[in-house]
């Protein structure tokens, strides 16, 4: 099933996957500490983050769960994660951008009934003036 | 209906200018004591001022949003401030003003809690022709409504309507569907616990067609309206029980 070559990750392979979660993390941790990215959100980001570091860091661990899962490559294992990982953040997306419309539809219509009474404060105010006048 | 009880029109308007001051003043000359709100959703013409001149209260959005969210931005404002009563009818001089009475006088005798004028009850009450595929959807979801509120719905997609106190709190709650106004929306209404009644008018072609709130049918394709309808009607009777709780707080 894994031949020789799969179960041997190789020093370069390994170092692309350290470099990628690496700078993955950092740029999350620094975007959050910037304030570019609010802290509710980041949380899916980093577990994506930590989890590729410990793949591969760990490769033992990701033959494993190949193993257990029944895929044949580690990379399979990899790309499904990874796949399964994009979903949950769009998914996430998805569920702030319904918040935000209704937050939004609210506010708009807010704004319309406190303009509408404004309006109707000037025209009073209007034909008061002139009254007195 | 008691004589301090206090009356809303609701006019909710896109791109109108050449109807709603007719339609305003159709809508004073039937209803004399009652208050007309005009919804003016993000028109891009004089609309809004020319609702204004008419005598109208203005309730304008800041961008469009669509009919669903317009009429609701009116409840919002029927029970902020405190009306008894709203009836609603288009801008587009589609619906026969006499018939705001009638919506008025079915709520105001406690007959039901929404009152819908049908177009469907009566023959000779269409004054215009519908397209066979409208018809058709028309058709399915009045079926369908029909079977969930286990009485006749026959025109589920009409705007005509009236409302008293406890359908005005409910739709301006944050579980009222503002996407679009359909078999959906009546079938929510009936799960809330509200008892609707179907009452017969008369209805018009649009007096300019291409002012008018684009409708649904011809924005969407058949197939998706479909979808998306049988879809809403399903997570309605899903959440039935939620829905119900909901007005009652």
């Amino acid at each position: 099933m894994i031949t020789d070559q799969g179960i041997v990750m190789t020093a370069r392979q390994q170092a692309l996957a350290l470099f990628a979660s690496v700078g993955l993390l950092v740029l999350i941790i620094e975007l959050v500490r910037r304030r570019k990215l609010r802290e509710e959100y980041s949380w899916l980001w980093l577990l994506t983050g930590v989890g590729l570091l410990v793949l591969a860091v760990w490769y033992r661990l990701l033959l494993k769960i190949t193993n257990i899962i029944g895929a044949v490559l580690p990379i399979s294992t990899l790309f499904f994660f990874g796949l399964f990982f994009l979903i949950l953040i769009s998914i996430s997306y998805s569920v702030q951008i319904s918040k935000l419309n209704n937050q939004v539809k609210n506010l708009a219509q807010k704004l319309s009934i406190l303009d509408g009474d404004l309006q109707e404060i000037k025209r009073s105010g209007i034909s008061g003036e002139r009254s007195n006048g | 209906m008691k004589d301090s009880s206090r009356v809303m029109v609701l006019i909710p308007a896109y791109n109108e200018q050449a109807n709603v001051a007719k339609v305003i003043a159709a809508a004073k000359a039937q209803l004399p004591t009652a208050d007309v709100v005009v919804v003016n959703d993000g028109s891009a013409d004089r609309t809004a001022q020319v609702a204004w001149d008419a005598g109208a209260h203005v309730l304008s959005h800041p961008f469009n949003m669509g009919y669903g969210t317009a009429i609701q931005t009116g409840y919002k404002y029927a029970h902020e401030n405190g009306y008894d009563y709203v009836v609603q009818c288009d801008a587009d001089g589609q619906h026969d003003p006499r018939y705001l009475q009638v919506l008025l006088d079915e709520v105001a005798s406690n007959r039901c809690d929404v009152a819908i004028g049908s177009r469907f009850l009566k023959d000779n009450a269409v004054h215009y022709a519908i397209s066979p595929t409208k018809r058709l959807g028309m058709k399915l979801f009045a079926a369908i409504a029909s079977s969930v509120l286990r009485q006749p719905v026959t025109d589920p997609t009409s705007g005509f309507q009236g409302f008293n106190r406890r359908a005005i709190k409910f739709c301006a709650s944050d579980v009222y569907p503002t996407d679009f106004a359909d078999a959906d929306v009546i079938i929510m209404l009936h799960l809330a616990g509200l008892r609707i009644k179907e009452v017969a008018v008369e209805m018009y072609a649009s007096v300019n067609r291409q002012s008018r709130y684009l409708n649904m049918y011809s924005i969407f394709t058949p197939l998706y309206y479909i979808f998306k309808m049988a879809l809403s009607i399903s997570l309605h009777l899903l959440r039935k029980r939620r829905t119900a709780l909901e007005v009652e707080s």
